[in-house]
């Protein structure tokens, strides 16, 4: 509901400016671009304010810490240490003396100013391109003071499609399975955070094993897995009021469930007599579609964005491999041909690429195929590892990890971690509890 | 050092006559639903073949269930945790499901069979080694009333 609130009024358009700065994002990149980020400026007056409804002693300087811890995680830039910094930040935000900034080697300079607004939060902001000596990016938002984190994302998702020319993937929120417990009786519950790891909140309260949730592309509703009253079935959850509820009535273990691009359907797995297949369900109209009959281990279906193709993997071929086909079950191609055994496709929001569990010699990878099954490319190697979800502009991947417990069973662990597409800037995700299953938002906002 | 080598090959001996193949052959983990009639069945990885030692266990419950006639049974089937979460619901299911078509053959009804999945979920060894993963690829004979 927050969100609705979150009102973005563009003040002066981006100055078409002959850009100088420019990130390449399609290769590792290993001199990461030198950026300073300015500690949003604010009056004496609305810091008092602020620091009364917030418990922050400056919320500028707090923004523009989400402002750079973005831009690092990201691995594409270097946001530069402030005690470098020579020009005040309410000086800097009016007219950056660029020879300042470019003496501590900064290409690029975030500055901005904070003010209370009758109560709300405004926040401007501005892009400069150091070198060039111009503004990029002038920008103000104005949004009840709790979304200060969002503005901050925000701010970061403008910086980065600037200086990319990609969208961003920072306000964006991530659902997983928060887990505790020893291994053999694990508890979990779904739990959501930002994607920088605040904000987390519990949607179970670990009463029944919840597994594999999903967002829908709209954001609203999440599909997952749970064993209540110990049937398990594929459940609709609405984040904002808490409704949640059974979806179809299947007479046994429905499960990998994910949405439709357009949110409408849910497609999953249905498991009958020791054989499980793919089905859709219109959520509106409620008809159920059988869309593979074959005896083997049909699951983890995953549409293309435009929804004419299903990913899966399968067993029919006697071991674990990916196909696709038409989404009406038509055209059943098989995609993955490398050793070993291959699972849980998911395809890339540009839909081009399907990233994929590898299982090869005991150890387990993250990979990216391209969709006919050419371009192998392995990202990460690991003891466990599986599940990845892409970020929405298909340039990060954040899957789980397990590790091996030693000889008495004990140092078992499950986190999320990231990697980029180009198999660079691997990192965990820092979560509160030991987490797995995550699933990626689209932006929250455009 | 001697002391090592006896003790890394007394820890091997035990974990081959636990085994056959991949497949658990010991009763570490074995609960009985009545004297001589053990409660679970192993598996192969990736498999739901029967092996006969399997199909000797099922035949014990199926002779006590008809004997039993009023109790009910629910098979819990798992995986271990090499595979990825999702292909091991399937699995799981699977297995069961071959227990249950097992039982059915020695005359036991539907009816009073139910089948469950917990993929990877229910470890009953947390280790991370060919033995303890033989342990919990398994369908394990619940009484459900």
């Amino acid at each position: 509901m927050i969100f609705r609130y979150l009102l973005i009024i563009i003040i002066l358009f981006p100055i078409k400016a002959f850009a100088l700065i420019e990130v390449d994002i399609t290769r590792g990149n290993l001199s990461p671009l030198p950026i300073a980020v300015s500690p949003l400026s604010i009056d004496e007056k609305s810091k008092e304010s602020f620091k009364n409804i917030l418990k922050k002693k400056n919320i500028g300087a707090e923004i523009s810490k989400v402002v750079e811890n973005n831009l690092k995680q990201s691995g594409l830039f270097n946001p530069l240490n402030k005690d470098a910094f020579l020009q005040k930040p309410d000086i800097a935000h009016l007219k950056p003396r660029f020879e300042d900034w470019a003496l501590i080697k900064a290409q690029a300079l975030i500055t901005g100013k904070v003010t209370n607004v009758d109560g709300k939060l405004r926040v401007e902001f501005r892009l400069w391109d150091v070198l060039a000596a111009k503004e990029m990016i002038a920008i103000a938002f104005t949004t009840v003071p709790d979304n200060w984190r969002r503005v901050g994302h925000i701010i970061t998702d403008k910086v980065y499609e600037r200086l990319t020319g990609e969208k961003g993937y920072f306000d964006t929120r991530i659902i997983y399975v928060a887990e505790e417990g020893p291994k053999v009786q694990r508890v979990k519950k779904l739990a959501i955070m930002d994607q920088d790891g605040f904000n987390t909140k519990y949607l179970t309260l670990g009463n029944e094993l919840v597994l594999t949730p999903r967002f829908n592309p709209t954001n609203q509703m999440v599909t997952y897995l749970s064993y209540f009253r110990n049937l398990p079935r594929v459940y609709l959850l609405d984040i904002e009021t808490g409704k949640q509820e059974v979806v179809g009535d299947f007479p046994g273990m429905t499960f990998a469930p994910r949405f439709s691009p357009d949110g409408k359907k849910i497609i999953m797995s249905f498991a009958k007599d020791g054989n499980s297949d793919i089905y859709t369900m219109d959520l509106e109209s409620r008809i159920v579609q059988r869309i593979t009959n074959h005896p083997s281990i049909d699951t983890s279906p995953s549409y293309s964005p435009d929804g004419k193709y299903i990913a899966f993997n399968s067993d029919r071929s006697r071991y674990q491999q990916i196909y696709v086909m038409k989404s009406n079950g038509s055209n059943v191609k098989r995609i993955s041909f490398g050793k070993g055994l291959y699972g849980t496709p998911v395809w890339s929001p540009r839909g081009d690429l399907i990233a994929f569990t590898k299982l090869h010699k005991g150890k387990f990878y993250i990979g990216v195929m391209r969709t006919d099954g050419s371009g192998e490319r392995l990202l990460t190697e690991n003891f466990y590892q599986e599940a990845p979800s892409w970020s929405p502009n298909g340039r990060v991947l954040i899957f789980y990890r397990e590790t091996k417990t030693d000889s008495k069973g004990e140092g078992f662990s499950a986190k999320l971690w990231s990697i980029d597409l180009t198999g660079y800037n691997e990192r965990q995700v820092t979560t509160e509890t030991d987490a797995s299953d995550p699933s990626w938002s689209s932006l929250l906002s455009n | 050092m001697s002391c090592l080598i006896l003790s890394a090959c007394a820890t091997k001996k035990v974990s081959k006559s636990q085994m056959e193949g991949d497949v658990y052959t010991g009763t570490d983990t074995v609960e009985y639903l009545a004297s001589g009639v053990p409660d679970r069945v192993f598996f192969a990885t990736n498999e739901s073949v029967l092996t006969t030692a399997s199909r000797e266990t099922l035949r014990k419950q199926a002779a006590w269930l008809r004997k039993n006639s009023t109790i009910n049974i629910v098979l819990e089937g798992h995986a271990d945790e090499r595979g990825t979460r999702e292909y091991n619901l399937a699995l799981g299911e699977r297995r069961a499901n071959a227990a249950k078509d097992y039982l059915m053959t020695y005359g036991i009804s539907s009816s009073r069979i139910s089948v469950i999945s917990y993929g990877k979920e229910r470890p009953v060894d947390s280790g991370s080694n060919p033995l303890s993963w033989s342990k919990n690829r398994r369908s394990v004979t619940v009484k459900a009333n």
